[in-house]
């Protein structure tokens, strides 16, 4: 297990957007969360990211070096910290996920200096690599994210979220945004870059075919609760739940 | 290797009237290693129903299921996954084909052990007649039969204990079905529990130890 929720609830005013969610992820496992907008999957996704604390519930991230620990039971800082080095989070928007105005070497270097690197020569080859490796062009590093389009600025942000090695990446959305023909990059290229690099992931998504092609597991959600879980081709092709089926059946076959 | 008792798997459809669907009522099968079992029976006797509950794409409704030493109605999750890295190997009908991956790493992407992957990958794309200018290219844009002999490789590549097969032979010539006839015989030859679907009488007859038909598994 590197991440485990339980009972999670959260509220805004009369409104239950996450009304008892429990689920555990373990290393190098993509889980899928999925439902329409509303059901509350963005906002759990905020509370077991530490973004957003919950009304009730604990969040425990096993983490490097010192066992088990509650997120919300630490400080500010360390899990400032802890977002910084062992999470990445990949907003649905590249713009909320970058510093629009700084370049995108930038982007992905103070990241690195966020944990301590101060040599510029290692910081530029590292953002270079980085760009490469996220299939950017590392000629254009000190260009600024705005002369990108918005499927390099998505990537832009990935890189950014990577440099640092994380355990484990939370994503809102990450292709939703994007032009289809752009989007199959981009999924081919989080689908490449988890497996190599052994990365846990929590994907929130109400696009079936990304859930199909980049997560083992999944978590179906409806109204602030989690109405059905499994394999991903368990609940794709022998779905259970009412719901489920209705999802499954709107759709063009993943 | 694999032992299934009393399985029965029904469909409820909640959007058709609450309809129950009933495909196994009560299966049970033995299959030992070094054994090929096909099965037959009409279409929608629950041939594919029953090699999806046995890897544990349908969930079983009731009744036990037993692969490699897993019972798979209550296992977690993770020790499905484990079971399917190591121990199952399955041939679905179609290839899904992934976005932008090469044909030789599509084959390769599933295995364990690294090294030697490509060699083997190579020599499998040549035993199934995979052109060489095709290797480098992602099957997203090959053939019917080109994409199942992709599917088709990537499975036994990985030699597994046990090999679920549906259907793996539908869109091939005759040629490629005997190369598809010899793999399978060489991997249940090398001890595999191997469970298949093949419509066609001279694989069926090439590969089957025992057919079994879907109506006296009852």
């Amino acid at each position: 297990m590197i991440l485990q929720a339980s009972h999670i609830e959260k509220s805004f005013g009369h409104r239950a957007a996450v009304a008892g969610v429990s689920f555990e992820i373990h290393e190098g496992e993509v889980l899928a969360v999925v439902g329409e907008s509303g059901s509350g999957k963005s906002t759990l996704l905020n509370c077991v990211s530490g973004r957003l604390r919950p009304d009730a519930g604990t969040v425990s991230f096993r983490t490097r070096h010192e066992g088990v620990k509650d997120i919300f039971a630490l400080g500010e800082a360390e899990r400032r910290l802890l977002a910084r080095t062992d999470w990445g989070f990949v907003h649905q928007s590249p713009e909320q996920g970058l510093r629009m105005e700084v370049s995108a070497g930038a982007n992905v270097g103070e990241r690195l200096m966020a944990l301590g690197e101060r040599h510029y020569g290692r910081i530029r080859a590292c953002a270079s690599d980085w760009l490469s490796r996220v299939e950017m062009d590392p000629a254009r590093m000190d260009e600024s994210p705005r002369a990108f389009s918005g499927g390099m600025r998505q990537r832009l942000q990935i890189a950014r979220n990577l440099v640092t090695r994380p355990r484990l990446v939370f994503m809102d959305e990450p292709t939703s945004g994007l032009d289809v023909s752009v989007q199959a990059k981009l999924l081919d290229l989080l689908r490449s870059l988890t497996r190599e690099l052994g990365l846990a992931a929590i994907i929130v998504t109400h696009d079936l075919a990304v859930a199909r092609l980049l997560a083992h597991r999944m978590l179906v959600m409806k109204e602030g609760r989690v109405v059905e879980q499994g394999l991903t081709d368990q609940v794709l092709d022998d779905p259970q739940h009412p719901y489920t089926q209705l999802l499954v059946s709107s759709v063009l076959q993943p | 290797m694999i032992r299934v008792r009393n399985l029965h798997k029904s469909f409820h459809l909640h959007h058709q009237g609450g309809a129950e669907l009933p495909v196994l009522e009560g299966v049970s099968l033995d299959v030992a290693p070094g054994e090929c079992v096909v099965l037959d029976g009409a279409s929608g006797a629950g041939k594919s129903t029953l090699l999806k509950c046995l890897y544990a794409n349908y969930r079983a409704t009731r009744g036990t299921v037993e692969v490699a030493g897993t019972e798979l109605t209550t296992a977690s999750d993770q020790a499905l996954l484990e079971l399917r890295r190591r121990k199952i190997g399955y041939v679905s009908q179609f290839l899904r084909a992934i976005p932008r991956v090469a044909a030789v790493d599509v084959v390769t992407e599933g295995m364990e052990d690294r090294t030697g992957a490509r060699e083997a990958a190579e020599q499998l794309l040549l035993r199934l007649r995979i052109p060489i200018r095709l290797w480098s290219v992602p099957p997203a844009t090959f053939s019917g039969g080109e994409q199942q002999r992709i599917n088709i490789a990537r499975t036994f590549i990985r030699r597994m204990p046990v090999v679920l097969l549906d259907e793996p032979t539908a869109s091939l010539d005759a040629e490629n079905r005997i190369t598809v006839a010899t793999l399978v015989n060489e991997a249940r030859e090398a001890g595999a529990a191997i469970v298949g679907i093949f419509h066609d009488r001279t694989v069926r007859d090439a590969v089957a130890t025992r057919v079994v038909d879907m109506g006296a598994l009852h």
